[in-house]
């Protein structure tokens, strides 16, 4: 692999600009006469817009601009869409409310946008801002999903009867899923809510938009994990601008974790506004507006029945879902809670009849959309609960009842949609268990209870879904676009490495891991490899980061053009040392010809590419290929997590004693930069479990809505984790990568949550697991 | 408006300044250095620490009028020179930072906790509960408490 090849702990080449300060985020960015927007923001979470009155606003100083939804529609700028179409089981397709940039008639939830004030500084915008009176008539307000399916809800969208965005299912017929179950030696039922999260990337969302009247032109710097696809989406659905006449710039992004995929309305506005009022419009989004708008996750309630025959195999698993979409539907929001979700069903267990039933719903709150992990926690968290509860009612280990029913022959086809083609789950439940010492626990357990501590053990046995690819497939399964990525790779006539990437990193370690595999190829040092991302003008295309793709997917694609790179160089080399193409071979930055002592060195290679004096016969001069790469299959990633647990008796205050980790992520290129992404999920679904949830009260105000109010984990709310990895290889990409970055927050919290049940010995525990609930489970 | 003089970096700047400009604010916009981030409005976050007259100070709630006549470092003044601070190395050879936006917060209260502290005081639970006024969503802390308990040893 070579010291700095894969599978070598490369220290991170992007580093140094962010340990000095010098990292450049979007809202870093000045331009010439940039100005500011502020943006009026609904209080109500359901109200219909009866006037605005801009004329005290428009009279304050610095103010070029106060616009309103009826100008964004009038100039001919598009609703925002969701990409993903799904369908009800009677084929009807989904529901899509209507979703201005800016609100026309209606607001639909706290935080919606009915105007945008654009002033030379930023607190003279948010000065006029709040000049600008709005007239509302308050409506009633639904924001509960299984509410707003009832008949006499309030409406959120005329549209959508009874709030129902479509009504969906998957697997086996119900009713023979349902003789199954009835016909079992045990059935095990549980109740679950999967409680709603803000994405809380440490960077708030920001963009700056300038328009060269010109050259007729616009450019968005924005805080994106996909520029080309918001690029794409802004040309060909809202119409902001013809693709060849804009520019996405997603410069260092600040964290992502899904919230920064989707193209939201005040990057619409901000584009908007640059060629309205002509002058650059810069907008940074303040935390209250963060946690107001950015897309939420999860937000389920389930009920699931599981049944077993007498040997404890199962037979029948049936699922009925309610998810809660927002007031609108974001970009891949249908496809979370089904595609993303109800695929995953099976665990990693061999279940021949499963159904699943999901109903999603408007509501007067945020839209939800993915968050780390969509769709696949919430399934990891139903199944991975269901069968620590079976375990306990059957009275049998947890971990045994499990191994009875892991898939252990592979290809496999579940009947929820997916084939899983590599894994070996007892291994890496094995790895778990000794690592945390799982025999020894009653001893542990004893010895808390004479210090007065409740101790408990669960573990999680999660697989989950990445890359989301192959095209075809996700088209075939609704998506809106193909899933693949693309890379250039640049070999300049010094011999110095390019690569450009449609993956985009904010947080990944892309520009060292990615460079990693120029090393391995041609064995030359990482400081001669230079990644490239982010910038529409830069870039081909690319279909960005999110979904743990851009190992599988994007690196996959820089693998093909280094080997259409390789391919040339040796038969350059072939030619100009009279050997055999065959015979070449690139190693430690040499071209040798194999058995002999003849070699160049790899620059002089590309020296004589460019200089084209003396090229095999009808070769083109340079040394530049690029590849689109569309995987054969989904990658699936999987692992055991087990957590312990110390809970107080009198405090309900839960201690985590120990959170052993044991993944199979495939190739692994920088093992490094694979634990710190273990090491972050887990914090996130640990958090999930044990801290975060976003409350609206029953008129739509979000209380949970700064730092002071929604419980971020902190570094004394988390242990060291012990993580380690079994590596099988994924067979549908070329380097063997199944992906890692979403699987700390996918398999994490049921482990938790089934440590905490087992600590207190009552299973009725909803999530997070705070203090008071852990108390009342024990005393109430 | 009110007129601020302060040693930056070890350079001494001044400016007019409206009275209700946050430090954060004046440094970021006044002398363009970026790298002290605001990552909320509560004061929770942790990202805009900088050192006021050699104390870890959230500049996103302080006025810039109130560190006038002081000595204020950013983390683009931590290095010496070329040389990294000894937290910065701890932190790239720790891999303490992933999406980068917390971290000059983040080294910045690092560097006050071990010289108020000192090396031998600082052990994991003592480090985790001096970083509860910085929060990371990327790296799930563990790194970050390496890379601390990393450069506390070259510091002492």
């Amino acid at each position: 692999m070579g010291a700095e090849g894969i599978g070598a702990r490369v220290l991170r080449k992007e580093d140094k600009r962010f340990i000095t300060g010098k990292g450049k985020y979007t809202d870093d960015f000045k331009m010439l006469g940039m100005h500011y927007a502020a943006f009026v923001r609904s209080p109500h979470a359901h109200a219909t817009i009866k006037s605005i009155d801009k004329s005290a606003a428009e009279a304050m100083d610095g103010v070029v601009g106060v616009l309103d939804g009826k100008q964004l529609t009038g100039d001919g700028i598009g609703n925002i869409i969701c990409g993903w179409a799904v369908n009800s089981k009677d084929g009807s397709p989904m529901n899509m409310g209507a979703w201005s940039a800016l609100a026309t008639e209606k607001v639909r939830y706290v935080g919606d946008a009915a105007a945008v004030v654009i002033a030379s500084t930023q607190s003279q915008a948010r000065a006029a801002a709040e000049a600008v009176v709005v007239e509302y008539e308050v409506l009633p307000a639904i924001v509960s999903a299984t509410d707003a399916l009832k008949d006499g809800a309030p409406q959120v969208h005329e549209n959508a009867p009874n709030n129902l965005i479509f009504d969906w299912e998957i697997g086996e017929n119900a009713d023979a899923v349902e003789t199954a179950i009835a016909g079992a030696a045990h059935v095990t039922e549980l109740e679950i809510e999967n409680n709603r999260l803000v994405p809380n990337a440490m960077e708030p969302r920001a963009a700056m938009a300038h328009y060269d009247e010109a050259e007729d032109h616009l450019t968005l710097y924005t805080t994106s994990q996909n520029p080309h696809v918001a690029r794409l989406v802004l040309s060909a659905f809202y119409q902001v601008a013809p693709e060849h006449k804009l520019r996405v710039i997603a410069p260092d992004v600040g964290g992502g974790f899904g919230s920064k995929i989707f193209i939201y309305p005040e990057e619409i506005v901000c584009l908007w506004a640059s060629r309205k009022c002509g002058v650059p419009v810069k907008w940074t989004s303040d935390r209250t507006e963060a946690f107001l708008t950015d897309a939420h996750g999860r937000d389920h309630v389930t009920t699931a029945k599981i049944g077993f025959d007498a040997n404890n195999k199962i037979v029948g698993f049936k699922i009925d879902t309610v998810a809660n979409l927002g007031a609108y539907m974001s970009l891949f929001s249908s496809a979370v809670p089904t595609y993303l979700y109800a695929t995953l069903l099976s665990g990693q267990y061999n279940i021949s009849n499963i159904h699943c039933n999901v109903r999603t719903a408007y509501t007067n709150t945020a839209p939800v959309d993915a968050y780390r992990g969509a769709g696949r926690p919430e399934a990891a968290f139903v199944v991975e609960r269901i069968m620590e509860t079976a375990a306990r009612e059957l009275g049998v280990s947890p971990a045994e009842l499990r191994r009875a029913n892991f898939v252990t022959e592979f290809p496999h086809q579940t009947p929820v949609i997916m084939a899983y083609d590599a894994g070996d789950f007892g291994a890496t439940l094995d790895a778990a268990m000794d690592a945390a010492d799982y025999s020894g626990f009653e001893a542990r357990r004893t010895e808390a209870a004479s210090r007065g501590k409740k101790r408990g053990i669960g573990m999680s046995c999660y697989i989950e879904a990445c890359g989301i690819a192959p095209s075809a497939a996700v088209g075939s399964l609704g998506a809106g676009v193909g899933l693949w990525e693309s890379a250039e790779v640049r070999v300049n006539p010094v011999g110095t490495v390019e690569i450009l990437t449609g993956s985009h990193s904010h947080g990944q370690g892309h520009e060292t891991s990615f460079a990693q595999l120029v090393c391995d190829r041609f064995g030359l040092p990482i400081d001669n490899v230079q990644v490239v991302h982010g910038d529409t003008d830069k870039v081909q295309f690319g279909m960005g980061t999110y979904g743990s793709r851009s190992g599988a997917v994007g690196m996959s694609a820089i693998a093909k053009a280094l080997d259409k790179v390789e391919a040339k160089a040796k038969k350059i080399a072939a030619h100009l040392m009279e050997a055999d193409e065959g015979d070449i071979v690139i190693e430690n930055g040499e071209v040798k010809v194999a058995g002999t002592d003849k070699a160049l060195g790899w620059h002089e290679i590309c020296l004589a590419a460019y200089m084209a004096h003396n090229l095999p016969e009808g070769m083109e001069p340079g040394l530049k290929e690029g590849a689109f790469y569309d995987p054969a299959n989904f990658t699936f990633p999987s692992g055991t997590y087990i957590c312990e647990v110390e809970v107080d008796p009198d405090t309900g205050t839960t201690e985590i004693i120990q959170f052993v980790a044991a993944d199979d992520f495939g190739q692994i290129i920088n093992p490094m930069i694979v634990d710190g992404q273990v090491h972050g999920g887990l914090a996130q679904g640990i958090g999930q479990a044990m801290l975060e949830n976003a409350v609206y009260d029953d008129s739509g105000q979000l209380l949970s809505a700064s730092y002071m109010d929604y419980t971020m984990p902190r570094a004394d709310d988390l242990p060291s984790f012990v993580t380690s990895t079994h590596e099988t290889r994924c067979p549908s990409n070329p380097l063997g990568i199944k992906g890692c970055g979403e699987a700390g927050a996918i398999g994490s919290p049921p482990a938790v949550i089934n440590a905490i049940t087992d600590a207190i010995g009552n299973n009725n525990l909803s999530m997070p697991a705070t203090p008071s609930r852990v108390w009342a489970a024990m005393n109430v | 408006m009110s007129t601020v003089t302060m040693t930056v970096n070890g350079k001494e700047v001044s400016a007019d300044v409206e009275d209700r400009t946050l430090l954060s604010a004046y440094l970021r916009e006044n002398l363009s250095l970026t790298g002290t981030h605001v990552g909320c409005d509560t004061s929770q976050c942790g990202a805009c620490v900088v050192h006021v007259d050699g104390k870890a100070v959230k500049s996103c709630t302080m006025l810039a009028v109130q560190a006038s006549g002081s000595e204020v470092t950013t983390i683009e003044g931590l290095a010496n020179g070329g040389d990294l601070h000894p937290m910065q190395t701890a932190f790239k050879e720790n891999h303490g930072l992933q999406c980068g936006f917390c971290t000059p917060g983040m080294i910045m209260s690092a560097v006050d906790m071990v010289n108020r502290l000192g090396a031998d005081n600082l052990d994991e639970k003592t480090i985790r509960e001096e970083l509860e006024g910085n929060i990371c969503r990327c790296t799930g802390y563990h790194n970050i408490v390496r890379s601390i308990e990393a450069a506390a040893k070259q510091m002492s």
